[in-house]
């Protein structure tokens, strides 16, 4: 069975008249894995019997008529840095490669709660620093449209999953764009909800200031629903707000009409592929004929942007991955002299490249008589940058963006090169400054590769920001398109 | 040791850790319960599992705003969590959330009494903070292991000013904060169980500069007497340096009880630069009006102001009155004798005596006393209504601090009731007389002291019992008959 040929509504229905078996939804899912995960690489680990035995558990509920979450039997990936009891836990990383949790992140339990399936855990960039899925220290993921070509980062092993048909949908962490661009890369809804309303309590730590789980679904309605189920307070988790969540499939309306749209010009010009540029347009041209105002305007501190974020997110990650030093868990050099060797070589063998470097570039920010001119100095600029934003939604109900200014590039291309691969995720890491909502909903392809569209809204205003891409989306064809495995 | 020719001023600032008693850890839900298995109080939070995120205790909160007050500060409205970084295996991590801006206290002060003279000593802050595991080392040094019970433990580091100017202000100084941190019940304040530390920094200076010294810091002293014995090494050895014109080497040095003197651990380069900066996974805690407030209503009397009491309310002299209040155990003794008796003087001294004597001369600490102050109280009424002697009551006092028995039935099950019976006294008196007739001839002679023998010969055949005044008085009637 084909995952993107249903809606959840029609899949419980199915199910409910017992046409279908939640047996059935795993194994079908366990073999469009088997049959095209050796070409894309979006699992780490699957669960196979876990997942089969949660399925009959399920299917003895649908028989004996008892209660049914809201994603009930639906086959799940889960981002290797998203803990699970039990379940490998790698981050991507050698330094975790036989790390096993003990519980399990605030996001499993609530998908639990739903009966959503875990099927196992998606491949990423290790421990989530990457815009290409190449830093795991496993194996690369490949893109489902163009296995040449990346299918983005970090979370590049749930886009590709769901993009791939293996799973209904997926979860992924986005730091700086590490949902919204695989999204985009892989033709796909990506959402990065606002920081603070969904618990980050077992997600493993890259930039906590930043970090926000998300869904990655085959459109806009799924992702509604997947947030229903994981937004909320945590106790768990002392930045999770303490607000009402409203019922958001009550914002696929598919009305925007007097919808005010802000289009940066920042985010349309030089180093924007004009092919991605004529795509947006496309896209602002049938929210105008749905009744939107669009109006272009300027946000003058996004070129501050990248080098704000890579100073905070590699200080906060320099900090974080402390942790990961040999001595209780994950890999150890066990033929150390000392405490220091022990350090040294575990800490140089468990991590890769991409991550030393940050933890470098972090921990340098940080130091004694660099931290004013870089740490105390990027703080400032962030704060900046989210007062721009709050001022710009006092005139706009949503801004819209390309989500990246290029589609997908060839596997290969720019891991070599930091500096151009940071430039990917230009569009993406101011709302990750401003801790502000933002979806990327696919637009159309260049070159048989997808591009996607970013709306971006104010923070805990996820109703406006579905609103407006579920309306394009069901104005649009771009989402009915898949690649051929 | 005295400092060479007292050409130089001494300067002093300590650091001292302690301990809050609340009953879980300031990031997650385990408990501080001391002395149990290895790592038997640890969760994924306090183990430093990936994922997991420090949800603040707001008791401990509580506790640090109360030691803050009751040491003077001013109360941080906004206050933060900073992430101190270093690697270390009892540090699970690999970064102490502690506080680095914004301290929940600052600017405060306590006033010391050294030498009968009392001097105002500055607090530069008050941070609260988690606490580490420990180390346990393996026999042969092939292998350490770590308990995490401790890690996460609430600590408040208590920074003074460098207003301490000789090794004896420090001490007391030490004294003072235990006290306070005593009487507000936020700590246990144990130095042996390190539930109280401190570090020191130590420079000289000659009489009349003005700019500080260059300072060393010293570590590892586990007592009040270790404190000021490792500063007055360091004073000593900090002067022959500076007399023979050397440089002191700004370093931290390690206090080495066994050897008596402080060993040099590592130099100001080699210092780490622990990258402080504001825990992103903890909000800004508000300390509003209304929760100060709250908070300052719990703070008890304190010592100072239970001394001034004591003097003005009871007579006590000023070093008795500073003595008792010391130690808020030793200060609820005394009260609540006061319960059972009305002589204030007599408890005072009984405490002062009898009581810090057998503290001493078993070293032991105020809490380890076994009796309360009723039984000081009901001990001091037997003797005032001539149930037992005060040389009897000696001997239950001792009784009572060894069994923690109530006076009665110590007097009840040791037949110590005094004989106050003048026939049964008269009787022994007749047969001390019989027995000395030489000292029975020389008081007759004049020699007045001789009564005092014949007394005390009785008081040994009643093993103590025969009240004094009453043998006294049958004696003179007796002797002056003849």
């Amino acid at each position: 069975m084909n995952f993107f040929e249903w809606r959840l509504e029609d899949l419980h229905k199915e199910l409910s008249e017992r046409k279908l078996s939640v047996t059935e939804l795993v194994k079908a899912s366990l073999a469009r894995i088997a049959n095209t995960d050796e070409q894309i690489g979006a699992f780490l680990t699957l669960a196979e019997d876990e997942a089969l035995k949660h399925a009959q558990t399920l299917d003895e509920r649908l028989m004996n008529g008892g209660k049914r979450g809201l994603l009930f039997g639906l086959p799940i990936g889960l981002k290797d840095n998203i803990v699970t009891e039990g379940l490998l836990t790698t981050c991507a990383s050698r330094m975790l490669e036989n790390f096993v949790p003990v519980y399990d992140a605030t996001v499993v339990q609530k998908l639990k709660q739903q009966d959503a399936v875990t099927i196992g855990k998606t491949n990423m960039d290790e421990f989530a620093m990457g815009s290409s899925s190449e830093t795991s220290a496993f194996r690369p993921v490949r893109n489902p449209w163009n296995r040449d070509y990346v299918p983005g980062g970090s979370s590049g092993g749930s886009a590709a999953s769901v993009a791939a048909g293996q799973v209904y949908f997926a979860l992924g962490s986005d730091t700086g764009g590490s949902i919204r661009q695989p999204a985009s890369y892989c033709g796909i809804v990506g959402l990065k909800p606002t920081y603070g309303l969904v618990s980050r309590h077992g997600l493993v730590a890259y930039a906590s200031s930043f970090d926000q789980i998300g869904p990655l679904t085959k459109n806009v309605e799924d992702a509604a629903y997947v947030l229903q189920a994981i937004a909320g307070h945590d106790p768990m988790d002392s930045t999770s707000a303490r607000i009402d969540i409203p019922d958001y499939s009550k914002a696929l309306t598919g009305e925007v009409r007097g919808l005010k749209i802000g289009v940066p010009e920042q985010y349309m010009g030089e180093g924007v592929d004009s092919r991605v540029r004529e795509k947006i347009q496309e896209a602002l041209k049938v929210f105008e004929q749905l009744g939107a105002h669009v109006e272009e305007m300027s946000l003058a501190h996004t070129e501050y942007a990248v080098a704000t974020y890579y100073l905070l997110s590699c200080s906060e990650a320099s900090s974080n991955l402390a942790r990961f030093d040999g001595v209780r868990y994950g890999v150890r050099a066990d033929d150390a002299d000392n405490l220091i060797d022990l350090y040294l070589e575990s800490r140089s063998r468990g991590f890769g490249d991409e991550v030393k470097r940050r933890i470098m570039l972090g921990t340098y920010s940080l130091s004694s008589g660099y931290y004013d001119a870089y740490y105390a100095k990027a703080q400032k600029v962030r704060t900046l940058i989210r007062r721009e934003f709050e001022e710009a939604f006092s005139r706009y109900d949503v801004l819209v963006t390309p989500t990246t200014p290029t589609p997908a590039f060839p596997i290969g291309s720019k891991i070599n090169d930091p500096l151009t691969m940071y430039m990917n995720d230009i569009c993406t890491i101011p709302a990750n400054l401003a801790g502000i909502p933002a979806i990327s909903v696919p637009c159309g392809l260049v070159d048989g590769l997808p591009v996607g569209l970013q709306i971006i809204g104010k923070a805990f205003d996820e109703m406006t920001v579905l609103r407006a891409a579920h309306a394009f989306e069901q104005n649009t064809d771009h989402h009915k398109l898949h690649p051929e495995l | 040791m005295p400092v060479t020719g007292s050409k130089y001023e001494t300067v002093i600032g300590l650091e001292v850790h302690v301990e809050l008693l609340t009953r879980s850890k300031i990031f997650c839900g385990c408990s501080t319960e001391f002395g149990a298995p290895p790592n038997a109080n640890t969760c994924p939070i306090c183990l430093g599992h990936p994922g997991t995120l420090p949800v603040l205790n707001k008791r401990a909160v509580e506790f640090a705003v109360k030691a803050a007050m009751a040491l003077n500060c001013t109360i941080a409205e906004e206050t933060q969590f900073a992430r101190k970084n270093y690697f270390y295996p009892d540090l699970a991590k690999a970064y102490q959330i502690s506080q680095s801006d914004r301290p929940i206290g600052e600017n405060g002060w306590i006033d010391i009494e050294v030498n009968g003279q009392t001097k105002r000593i500055g607090i530069m802050r008050l941070h609260l903070e988690e606490d580490a595991g420990k180390l346990v080392h393996g026999e042969g040094g092939f292998h350490s292991l770590v308990d995490f019970n401790r890690a996460g433990t609430p600590l408040i580091e208590i920074v003074s000013e460098p207003d301490i100017r000789s090794p004896e202000e420090a001490e007391a100084y030490l004294k003072k904060l235990r006290a306070i941190m005593s009487y507000c019940e936020v700590s246990d304040v144990k130095m042996e169980q390190g539930s109280l530390r401190c570090d020191a920094n130590i420079s000289l200076r000659p009489v009349g500069e003005t700019k500080l010294g260059t300072k060393t810091e010293l570590k590892n002293m586990n007592s009040f007497a270790n404190v000021r014995k490792a500063l007055e090494y360091e004073q000593s050895r900090q002067a022959a340096l500076l007399d023979k014109g050397e440089p002191i080497i700004q370093e931290t040095r390690r206090w080495d009880e066994a050897a008596g003197k402080t060993i040099a651990m590592r130099s100001k380069e080699e210092a780490e630069d622990y990258r402080y900066f504001p825990d992103p996974d903890l909000v800004t805690i508000h300390i509003d009006k209304a929760w100060q407030d709250q908070i300052r209503q719990t703070i008890p009397e304190l010592p100072d102001e239970r001394k001034a009491r004591y003097t003005s309310e009871y007579g006590l002299s000023e070093y008795d009155a500073e003595v008792i209040t010391s130690s808020k155990k030793l200060a609820d003794l005394f009260e609540d004798s006061l319960k059972y008796t009305s002589d204030a003087k007599a408890a005072a001294n009984w405490i002062m005596g009898e009581l810090l004597g057998y503290l001493n001369a078993n070293q032991l600490e105020p809490d380890d006393i076994k009796i309360s102050g009723k039984h000081l109280g009901e001990m001091i009424r037997l003797i005032d209504d001539g149930t037992i002697s005060s040389k009897i009551a000696k001997q239950v006092f001792r009784d009572m601090m060894e069994s923690g028995k109530d006076p009665d039935t110590i007097v009840k099950e040791k037949g110590l009731v005094q004989i106050s019976d003048e026939s049964a006294i008269l009787e022994v008196v007749d047969k001390v007389i019989a027995n000395n007739p030489q000292v029975v001839a020389d008081y007759k002679g004049g020699k007045e002291k001789a009564l005092g023998f014949l007394v005390g010969q009785v008081m040994k055949e009643t093993k103590g019992k025969a009240n004094p005044g009453i043998v006294n008085k049958l004696f003179k009637q007796r002797l002056n008959e003849e």
